[in-house]
């Protein structure tokens, strides 16, 4: 296949960055999308390496920085927006799980960092995500500390709980749903952990607490708020469900009542 | 010279651990407060020990390359993790558990070690729990568990395909709370770039801030080592891209010994390599083997018509279909552990029945199972893994068999330490992965999980506290000392000088050909002339590398091809000490399979006279050959014997 790749170059925080256009040739169908990403920079290194295409205008961007780890959908470190859509034109996978099966020989595609207040451009297509940090430092935990604690089958869970609050606990924290939502609202993210904790137990001892300090560092980080578009849940590529954050707020709700 | 001291306790094997954790000394919470640990990786080893050490009140500095703690490779581990809580009454004990994987190392790994594995094994699943980790349950509202190759009880305990994910994510919670407490300060996005040694002591570490290209200094009392393995040396491996094994490499260099670098692990189930553009492999679980069924096609006709794709695999009727796994080892059948099923791929692939267009691949077949228990119950099971394959080959794993083969995975070797995790410097501490301590030739189905987790939770931080114990008098480390200043001047100097090289080949290009030398002679077949053909042609490429390779842009901004490059020159280095280590272990045990070294059948042949040892290798400088120290294995409790799978 044979493509044209329109690409948002941006040196760093501070810089204003631009769209740059690529083509890149040859590539197999069955190449995921990021293997793809890997031969063009292989071409824009030799390319900026090179004196004759040097002096032809080649541009000296050098290789376009992109974030990328597992490569099997599971680390949640890559991040790319791709033809208007986060983690590209396929469901329920994430960038390095897309393949380029999905696009046509000469197509053009757009590629765009996530774009949000929450998640700052650190350099083209890379983005800072420590805001998700923090937001689960502020309470995305069970205070337990290591040892003393009881033997696990002493704590039965209902197997359907069990189930559920795993389908919660599937986020990956890549950030889909916040470049998604037209408000760039982290609501689905913070919903998966508040509401997977809620539904066990052991987490529910401190729900009320957890789900006022997340939802308050939420706020407090920047992130827009949630008119129940769906976008966030259409995207995950954990299919998780706008369920969740209708528990976030049932758990939200009822701990500002008793407060 | 240092002396190789194991450390390890005397006394009867169910008694080591408890009596030498009340013998040691443990440091009181005012000093706590006092002491500052360096912990380098966010894994389930380095997030646990954080968390851990946070808790009990020690001021911890954590370090990660990635944007986040969360995305640690253990995230990516599928199966499951091991405990001996015989939940299922098939008569698991940890006594079991320990002699499983004692055996499943092929006995180079130490007793000691492996007994204290299993017996704090029971306790994760405990803290896991209490830390809301979703396992498996059924209906009655108590845990789930599954089966993993070399056992023949159930005992492994998951979360869907994602328990590693499960996992990390309790270690990561914990991490935060401590973060939010100000007892642990994270730092991610930094690369730990050297160690830094003063008089004889691991006092801290130069990281390079990967946003913006600066060098750090943080001093601590002690440093640990939790950076995961080095099975990226291959270039194609199942690792994330970014792992790497450069902090082992910079700890070896400052006098920690590295031990048994050869032993690399190569897990049978992974989608095949699809051709020259590919960057990475992926593993298919290996929990997909309870339910599973390997085979080859019996023809060599119907291979034919299956690489042209003229007959469907399951077109294919049951009497023509050799579960070679089935046949050669009817005990364990599809249920042997990693090395063996991986040898027994490549063997049937050798004899040209592999069943993809290159002849490297077998079927992996969930036909019976589905037929027998239904397509929702296979699919509740393994839903993500059926969906991942689908994503990434295009084929439908309900109808049709995967196509597998095996692939770098894991490695068993690591930096050596101590029955305390303490490395040959003292104050540097190596656990998980890093390490190579319990794990023998070969490592276990879903051992990995619970190694990195009991390293963290329940042995390391009282192990510290034995080192630490003598340290409450020493004032925090200067980091203006002239140490810092070295390191710091030696990794500037090797960072100017590859920008300076400004050759013609890019770092990837390179780190490939390392990767089809290490596959061709290091892996899973390796023999002398070979290996000797390794060392010399690791060595060639090492010296184009420094005279061709091109590293763009700056040092002073966020640049990955600068990282890939100070990875892939310490891999060069690694390799080579691979195929030595390889070539002077002349037998075969494990995943260590050496040709001249098999029984009539194929099998591997150990030769315990002459290599019951780790061997722990010492850095001399820079192209000198490496010296090798041995410390001899004493099997006090079992009896070494020939791994029999088949009866």
């Amino acid at each position: 296949m044979d493509l044209t790749l329109k690409v948002w170059r941006q040196k760093d925080a501070k810089s204003k960055g631009h769209f740059e256009n690529y083509k890149v040739n040859n590539i197999s169908p069955d190449s995921s999308f990021l293997e793809m990403m890997d031969i063009l920079n292989e071409q824009l290194i030799n390319e900026c390496n090179d004196p004759v295409s040097f002096n032809k205008g080649c541009k000296k961007d050098g290789p376009i920085a992109f974030d990328h780890d597992c490569r099997e959908g599971i680390c949640g470190m890559c991040s790319l927006y791709i033809n208007g859509r986060a983690h590209g034109p396929d469901n329920e996978i994430t960038t390095c799980q897309l393949h380029m099966r999905k696009f046509k020989d000469g197509d053009t595609i757009t590629i765009e960092p996530w774009r949000s207040n929450g998640f700052p451009v650190i350099k083209d297509l890379v983005v800072n995500r420590g805001a998700f940090d923090q937001i689960l430092q502020a309470g995305g935990f069970i205070s337990v500390n290591t040892g003393g604690t009881p033997d696990a089958n002493s704590i039965p869970i209902k197997k359907e709980k069990a189930d559920e609050c795993m389908d919660a606990a599937a986020c990956v924290g890549c950030g889909a749903c916040v470049a998604t939502c037209k408000n760039g609202s982290a609501m689905l993210f913070v919903a998966s952990r508040v509401s997977s904790l809620a539904l066990l137990p052991q987490g529910k001892i401190e729900g009320a607490r957890r789900a006022k300090a997340m939802v308050s560092k939420m706020d407090e980080l920047g992130f827009g708020s949630c008119t129940n578009t769906r976008a966030c849940e259409m995207e995950c590529p954990k299919h998780i469900t706008v369920s969740h954050i209708a528990r976030l707020n049932r758990e939200f709700l009822s701990a500002k009542l008793k407060d | 010279m240092t002396k190789l001291i194991s450390l390890v306790p005397e006394g009867p094997l169910s008694q080591k651990w408890t009596e030498h954790k009340s013998h040691i000394r443990v440091v009181s919470p005012g000093n706590k407060r006092k002491l500052e640990i360096i912990v380098i990786g966010t894994g389930l080893g380095g997030a646990s020990a954080a968390a851990s050490l946070g808790e009990l009140g020690y001021n911890v500095k954590i370090f990660c390359i990635s944007d986040s703690p969360r995305r640690a490779h253990s995230i990516a581990a599928q199966g499951g993790i091991n405990a001996a809580k015989n939940y299922q009454n098939d008569n698991d004990s940890v006594y079991r558990l320990f002699y499983d994987t004692i055996k499943g190392g092929d006995y180079r790994s130490r007793e000691a070690n492996v007994y204290r594995l299993a017996e704090v094994s029971n306790n994760i699943i405990d803290q896991c729990v209490a830390q809301g980790v979703p396992f498996a349950r059924d209906y009655g509202g108590l845990l789930d568990n599954r089966s993993f190759g070399g056992a023949q009880v159930s005992r492994t305990f998951y979360a869907r395909g994602q328990t590693g994910q499960q996992l990390l994510l309790g270690a990561y919670a914990s991490l935060n709370r401590q973060i939010s407490k100000g007892n642990v300060k994270s730092y991610p996005r930094h690369e730990m770039l050297d160690l830094v040694v003063i008089d004889g002591e691991a006092k801290g570490i130069i990281a390079r801030n990967l946003e913006t290209g600066e060098m750090e200094r943080f001093g601590a009392h002690a440093v640990v080592i939790a950076s995961g393995g080095y099975g990226n040396t291959y270039f194609l491996s199942t690792n994330a891209m970014n792992s790497n094994g450069s902090v082992l490499w910079q700890c070896y260099k400052k006098g920690a010994f590295f031990a048994n670098p050869c032993f690399a692990q190569i897990h049978p189930t992974c989608i095949p390599v699809h051709g020259e553009q590919q960057s990475k492999l992926t593993l298919m679980s290996e929990s997909l083997r309870n339910d599973g069924r390997i085979w080859v096609p019996k023809k060599l006709e119907d291979v034919e018509k299956i690489r042209k794709g003229t007959i469907k695999a399951s077109q294919i009727p049951e009497e023509d279909r050799d579960y070679y796994l089935e046949r050669r080892y009817p005990a364990f059948g599809n249920l042997v552990p990693r090395d063996v099923a991986s040898r027994a791929a490549k063997e049937r692939c050798d004899a040209g029945y592999g069943v993809n267009e290159k002849g490297l691949a077998v079927f992996l077949d969930f036909s019976t199972s589905i037929e027998r228990l239904g397509k929702d119950v296979i699919s509740s099971r393994y839903g993500n893994l059926f969906q991942m394959y689908e994503k990434i080959t295009d084929v439908n794993p309900y109808k049709e068999p995967m196509m597998i083969f095996p692939a770098i995975h894991y490695t068993m070797g690591g930096i050596w330490v101590d029955y305390n995790l303490q490395t040959t410097i003292p104050g540097l501490y190596a656990i998980g992965e890093a390490n190579f301590s319990d794990h023998g030739g070969n490592r276990l189905g879903a051992s990995a999980l619970m190694q990195g987790l009991a390293d963290g939770y329940f042995i390391l931080p009282y192990t510290i506290g034995d080192y630490l114990a003598g340290k409450i008098q020493f004032p925090k480390t200067d980091i203006k000392h002239p140490a810092f200043d070295e390191a710091e001047k030696n990794i500037k100097e090797r960072i100017t000088k590859l920008f300076s090289i400004k050759g013609t080949k890019s770092v990837d290009t390179f780190h490939k050909q390392l990767g089809h030398i290490m596959w061709e002679y290091v892996g899973m077949a390796r023999n002398e002339d070979g290996l000797k053909k390794a060392i010399k042609e690791i060595q060639e490429l090492r010296k184009k590398y420094w005279k061709d390779v091109f590293v763009p842009g700056e040092n002073t901004e966020f640049n990955q091809e600068l990282e890939k490059a100070l990875r892939v020159a310490d891999f060069m280095e690694i390799g080579e000490l691979m195929a030595r280590d390889a070539l002077n272990r002349k037998e075969s045990c494990g995943g260590h399979f050496r040709e001249e070294m098999q029984t009539e059948e194929g099998e591997t042949k150990r030769d315990d006279n002459n290599f019951m040892y780790v061997s722990a290798w010492e850095y001399k400088g820079e192209e000198l050959e490496p010296s090798l120290h041995k410390e001899d294995l004493k099997f006090e409790f079992v009896k070494p014997s020939t791994r029999n799978y088949k009866d």
